[in-house]
């Protein structure tokens, strides 16, 4: 129950902590279901702050009433995938079930469907025709398109005396406001609806015993039982250790949320042979005398033929290509990356090079790095090479 | 839309047929009876008579204007050709917004007959392009089946302000002068308001003479047939390419031939589709015929004898009105005696009396229907094969009601009245030699007819031994005999004719034609229903091309608002359309006397409009046309068409030009013809041609680099016979110098307006006007409201949107009883929060906190560089010194990274692309000041 509850995204039965946008949205939404008035609004807050769960809840609610349920069109957009006008409108046509009007006659051009679909719009009137819901998720995206003539169009809709229409876009940006053009902005009614997580730690416990918590007509009652108290358990070693949010679980949770948050460069220093790891040491070096400078491919080599001159037992003299290798090996993992983007002109071994890793990134790997040569390490640690 | 010849591009002569008819010596014209058109390169030449209707050239390529011709005249040099015309109007030529009066959707190929006075209705000859043909539909009848493309429909009179009822007699004949011969009088009797309108037709007549008026007369007379030789011989290969497939009633008899000199099992195979696919489409077809024919029989023979008794009349030489006396008593008589049922009588008689109004006679076509139904069980059935024979009753009508001088309205008296003129007329065609030609023509045509006849003769046989075949009964025969005889109704019909041919006498072939015409659309009937049957299905699946999208309208109406703050709402809803504009009489008077005197003068110019959003540009300007077509409706100034396009709602500057064609003449065309159109359109003079006000909004937006679609609209108003107004609407004033090249610029103008944005004041006065009386907000609470916005931006549309709020807010917090019930100032107040402030400081207040540590990272790093940009790394390092000075446990640079990008997805912060990982760049996308103000907050 609890994966699926996880899992496919099920929409709680009543939305928590914005219960106050709740009632906003769905008397928005009912007075252009019911009294046909055009309306838009803008539904902001971060991402994974429920912004979809509390539209799909008020729409939930408003087919719940009875007039309302077969009265709405929802045309249901993303910024994502109707990457430009072109698209977005056909998909509009299409949910709007107008293509039968047109029949199967493929759509000329753009310029014919967007004046077809504003037609279709403008034939409308307040009281006569359907509300139709669009709903434009990512409304950020539909701003960077050209002219912004969708948003001018749908928004000009709503403030006309056509079709009813609610345009209600969702985006993450603060400010996707600015990103209006200035004749778009003037039409939009700018209701913003922030979501934002208010929540104190108390509360936010709470909501996740909730989330966690087996449903009281779970199968097993004593097994129910015992779960919901080790949740209750688990909640209070939370509550406990935890000060960040997002990072630190205990016991079970632990394994999971280390593998959450594992560093994925360190997982990959780990995977590195000993000599790439002494030319990241060299570079690391490098970086220091520099202060952060680039460097090539020449002066690491030096750096780590000193390196070996000074302390040389353990380790093998490679030879220059072999070096070489390394570091390309290095630049194929990202690990280090070439300062300016051209890389035809430049002889390789001159190429200028930026270190992608953090001082104590390089240390925890060290540090955990299976037989490690203690000189190297003393070299890493070493204030200069 | 068949394309007429003008596309071809062919040179057409012009020649006068025949000598002058008359002569005016005051005026020093000659009157012709008819004029040839002749198209080089075809063999065909084209007679044109007046009374007929014809096709002019104007500034449509695709819809030339229709108009009928009333006289030909010319100099006495013979230079110039002119002729006097009754313009019909297209619909695609009324105003858009007149096209709401007429309540119903036009009817593709309707013209209304037009009578305003505006236009001139003496034009030249050459610009006549072809005859064309134009019916009579009363005004309670629906149109025929659209199939037929090359005729006209006339169902209204316009007189470009209001459709009216047009009277059948306008149609049915040309108006008569007051000096008509008084031999001519009886015509008048019969159709008084031809009377009334006479005066209004002579007014553009000059002169009037006797002889061309006989002439009319006859020409009026013979439309039906004028035009169908003319266009038989100029259409011929238009025809063969559209017509062979459509039924066009002007062309019913080569239509006929050629299907059925092409497929006479088709025909065959069409007729009897026609018995069974008619409307109801009911599959038992042949058991309902079994049970049916029984009546059948009778009802056709009743037909039979009625059309037996009709020709044979004629050929007797009686006029019309002793056939009609004759022919009724017959039906009568032979419905009774073979089966006295009521209801037999009365499915004789529609389908006998031909002449009576085709609404009665649907009622009366309907009636015995559902009698029928009643009676007998096998109601359906019948239906199917009634409606046919209803059809068959309206095409007859039609005929009736071209050729019929008088409107076939009128009850039997106004017949008889009528026909001694018909009488009349056809002596005087004897008199008039150069009718002889129109008689040829026509006599060609029955040699054709005689044909079509004998096949369809033989069809009709064989299909009747094919019905016998697979139905017992006699039943069948009600089919087979009534056909045959329909055949020997139509034998004796041609033979009359050749009789008549051979007489040589006008009078007689006049008479012919009448009679003919009087058993055509007996025969026709057989055929219109079947091929009107037969498209229909398999044209299902073809769109139509303009379709009228629409958003299917709501199951349940809307609900009125409730309470005054839901009025209040609704009135202050931007969209809601105010009575009036305050705030704006000035330019709004501006704007007015700028379009008014451009429209009064047939001047073209144009004018500059700027404004920041919001501040009733657009509204102003349709406000102004309104206001102006009032003017117009009011005969204050003449008439214009108002054509608007919004530079957003294209996406192509090119398609301005698209959308104005299909606004000013409904037809489409790609951007490029559209512009050719158009300029052809403006820069040529036309016969009869309005003023347009072309509105761009959002004129920016048709920027284009060489910038010719500007240059075009600003241009066109200068041309001479342009009539051109056109208004632009932008957002910034001196867009003119900004974007424009010089010549764009100067052809602009110096016209130029700009809107102010709006003072508190002229806000406070908007939002109290559009609130009208509805008591819901507290004085102050505008005043606060107009006063924040007028200071921000003055835009009127968010000053209703806040007011709007307010009330919401209102309406949640009511139930305090505190509350009056008005919106006070706290709601305002609270409405202008939500609007106007910055969602920045909360935001930060909300983030987690590793996301407000990085933000403090931020700032730090920022004061220690100086500099309003860091990289990540360096960020990242202070933020770890952060953590541990808070006692947390630091993050690695993955979650460190992760918080950085939440932050930057809500552009708090603003990041570079992320592939940069630890090097990109970082910036805050608010002020310091603001984080630390929140963040302190937060700690607080």
């Amino acid at each position: 129950i609890l994966r699926q509850r996880f899992c496919h995204q099920r929409l709680p039965e009543k939305p928590m902590g914005i219960e106050s946008q709740h009632k906003h949205l769905l008397e928005l939404l009912r007075r252009t279901a019911v009294h046909g008035e055009s309306n838009s609004v803008l539904i902001v807050g971060p991402r994974g702050s429920g912004k979809t769960m509390l539209l799909k809840c008020v729409l939930r609610d408003l087919l719940e009433v009875k007039d309302v349920n077969k009265n709405v069109l929802q045309v249901h957009l993303n910024g994502l995938l109707q990457t430009d006008d072109r698209i977005a409108l056909k998909e509009i046509t299409r949910q709007l079930n107008l293509e039968n009007v047109v029949g199967d006659k493929v759509f000329g051009s753009f310029a014919e469907n967007l004046a077809f679909l504003l037609e279709a719009l403008k034939k409308g009137d307040r009281s006569s025709s359907r509300p139709v819901l669009f709903i434009l998720d990512e409304f950020d995206l539909f701003a960077h398109h050209k002219n912004q003539t969708l948003l001018y169009n749908l928004l000009d809709v709503s403030q006309s005396a056509q079709a009813p229409v609610a345009v209600i876009g969702l985006t993450c940006r603060l400010d996707v406001l600015e990103l209006l053009e200035k004749r778009v902005k003037s039409r939009f009614s700018h209701r913003q609806i922030h979501l934002l997580s208010s929540l104190s730690f108390r509360q936010y416990l709470d909501n996740v015993i909730l989330q966690l918590s087996l449903p009281p007509d779970f199968a097993d009652a004593k097994f129910f039982e015992e779960w919901n108290d080790s949740i209750k358990n688990v909640s209070e070693v939370l509550h406990q250790v935890s000060v960040c949010k997002p990072s630190i679980k205990p016991t079970d949770l632990l394994e999971a949320s280390r593998v959450c948050v594992a560093d994925s460069k360190a997982n990959i220093l780990h995977g590195l042979s000993v000599l790439e790891l002494c030319l990241i040491i060299a570079m690391k070096h490098l970086s220091d005398i520099y202060e952060g400078e680039p460097f090539n491919f020449q002066m690491v080599h030096n750096e780590f033929k000193k390196f070996l001159q000074r302390k040389s037992q353990s380790i093998y003299n490679f030879d220059k290509p072999v070096v070489m290798k390394a570091f390309e090996h290095l630049q194929q993992l990202e690990l280090i990356k070439s300062v300016d983007g051209s890389t035809g002109k430049i002889h390789k071994e001159y190429q200028l090079m930026k270190l992608m890793l953090d001082h104590n990134q390089i240390m925890e790997a060290l540090q955990k790095y299976p037989q490690c040569p203690t000189d190297v390490k003393q070299w890493a640690l070493s204030a200069f090479g | 839309m068949v394309r007429y010849f003008t596309r071809l591009r062919v040179r057409r002569v012009y020649k006068w047929d025949g000598t002058p008819s008359s002569f005016d010596r005051k005026l020093k014209t000659y009157f012709f009876d008819s004029l040839n058109i002749s198209v080089e390169g075809q063999p065909g030449m084209t007679t044109v008579t007046p009374g007929q209707y014809v096709l002019i050239e104007g500034d449509n390529e695709d819809n030339p204007f229709v108009a009928k011709l009333l006289k030909f005249f010319g100099d006495e040099s013979n230079q110039q050709k002119k002729a006097l015309v009754q313009w019909f109007v297209r619909v695609c030529e009324v105003p858009h917004n007149k096209k709401k009066l007429l309540g119903r959707s036009p009817h593709p190929q309707e013209v209304f007959y037009y009578l305003g006075h505006t236009c001139d209705n003496e034009i030249d000859a050459e610009s006549i392009l072809n005859t064309v043909q134009v019916q009579y539909v009363p005004v309670d009848a629906p149109f025929p089946e659209p199939g037929i493309k090359d005729t006209l429909y006339v169902k209204l009179s316009w007189d470009t302000k209001t459709f009216k009822d047009l009277d059948p007699a306008l149609m049915q004949d040309t108006p008569v002068p007051a000096s008509t011969p008084p031999r001519l009088k009886p015509a008048s009797p019969c159709s008084p308001p031809a009377a009334a309108l006479v005066s209004l037709g002579s007014v553009g007549r000059k002169m009037p003479t006797p002889d061309p008026m006989v002439m009319r007369r006859a020409g009026s007379v013979s439309r039906t047939r004028g035009p169908v030789s003319a266009s038989k011989a100029g259409n011929n290969e238009a025809e063969s390419v559209h017509s062979a497939a459509k039924l066009s009633a002007s062309k019913t008899l080569s239509t006929k031939r050629r299907g059925s000199s092409g497929v006479t099992p088709g025909v065959r195979k069409k007729l009897q589709l026609s018995i069974g696919d008619s409307p109801e489409k009911i599959m038992s077809r042949k058991d309902g015929l079994c049970e049916l024919l029984d009546e059948e029989v009778d009802s056709e023979k009743a037909l039979v004898t009625k059309l037996n008794s009709s020709p044979r009349s004629l050929h007797h030489g009686y006029s019309l009105s002793p056939v009609r006396s004759d022919h009724r008593p017959p039906n009568s008589l032979g419905g009774y005696p073979l089966k006295p049922t009521s209801i037999m009588l009365d499915r004789l008689s529609p389908t006998a009396l031909g002449e009576q109004d085709f609404s009665r006679d649907m009622l009366l076509g309907m009636a015995p229907l559902i009698l029928e139904d009643e009676v007998f069980e096998a109601g359906l059935p019948t239906g199917t094969a009634k409606t046919p024979k209803k059809r068959q009753a309206t095409p007859r009508r039609k005929y009736f009601h071209e050729k019929a001088t008088t409107p076939s309205r009128r009850k039997d008296s106004a017949m008889t009245a009528r026909e001694p003129s018909l009488g009349v007329l056809a002596e005087e065609d004897s008199e008039s030699s150069p009718m002889q030609l129109v008689v040829t023509s026509s006599r060609s045509k029955r040699k054709s007819a005689q044909l079509v006849a004998s096949r369809i003769r033989k069809q009709l046989n064989l299909m009747g031994d094919a019905q016998e075949l697979h139905s017992d009964d006699g039943d069948d025969d009600c089919f087979t005999p009534s056909k045959k005889d329909l055949h020997h109704s139509s034998e004796e019909d041609l033979e009359d004719e050749e009789v008549s041919k051979s007489e040589e006498t006008a009078g007689k072939t006049t008479r012919g034609r009448l009679r003919r015409a009087s058993t055509t659309p007996a025969r026709t009937p057989r055929k219109p229903p079947s091929k009107k049957a037969t498209p229909s299905t398999p044209r299902t699946p073809r769109t139509p091309r303009h379709a009228t999208p629409s958003i299917p309208s709501r199951t349940l109406p809307a609900r009125k608002p409730g309470n005054v703050l839901e009025e209040a709402r609704a009135r202050l809803h931007v969209s809601s359309v105010p009575e009036s504009l305050p705030c704006r009489e000035q330019e709004f008077q501006d704007i007015y006397n700028f379009v008014e005197s451009k429209v009064m003068d047939g001047t073209g110019g144009c004018m500059y409009i700027s404004g920041v959003p919001g501040t009733g540009k657009t509204a102003t300007v349709h406000e102004v046309i309104r206001c102006l077509q009032h003017a117009s409706d009011m005969d204050e100034i003449p008439t214009f068409r108002f054509v608007e396009i919004n530079g957003m709602k294209m996406t192509d500057p090119h398609q301005a030009y698209v959308q104005i064609l299909q606004k000013l003449t409904d037809q489409k065309a790609t951007a490029d013809h559209a512009a050719a159109l158009l300029e052809k359109m403006f820069s040529n003079p036309a016969p009869k041609k309005e003023t347009t006000v072309l509105l761009v909004d959002e004129l920016d937006l048709l920027w284009t680099r060489k910038q010719n679609v500007m240059y075009n609209l600003f241009d066109w108003p200068t041309r001479r016979h342009a009539r051109l107004v056109v208004l632009t609407i932008a957002n910034t004033m001196d867009l003119p110098e900004r974007i424009m090249i010089n010549r764009v610029a100067s052809r602009l103008g110096l016209t130029r307006m700009s809107f102010q944005p709006y003072s508190f004041k002229q806000l406070q006065q908007i939002i109290t006007s559009r609130l009208n009386k509805v008591k819901a907000f507290e004085e102050d609470a505008l005043q606060l409201v107009s006063r924040k916005v007028a200071a921000l931006s003055g835009d009127a549309r968010r000053c209703l949107d806040i007011c709007r709020r307010a009330t919401e807010i209102c309406e949640h917090s009511a139930p305090q009883p505190s509350s009056t019930g008005l919106v006070g100032m706290s709601h305002v107040m609270e409405a202008l929060d939500e609007m106007f402030s910055s969602s920045y400081i909360t935001a930060i207040r909300c983030a987690s906190v590793q996301e407000q540590l990085f933000l403090r990272a931020v700032l730090a790093e920022f004061r220690r560089l100086g500099l309003e940009e860091a990289t990540f790394q360096q960020v990242f390092v202070q933020h770890r010194a952060l953590c541990r000075v808070e006692g947390l446990q630091p993050l690695s640079v993955s979650e460190g990274l992760a918080v950085c990008q939440r932050l930057g997805a809500c552009r708090l912060l603003l990041l570079e692309a992320s592939r940069l990982d630890v090097l990109q760049r970082v910036r805050l996308n608010v002020s310091q000041d603001d984080v630390l103000y929140a963040l302190k907050a937060d700690r607080a």
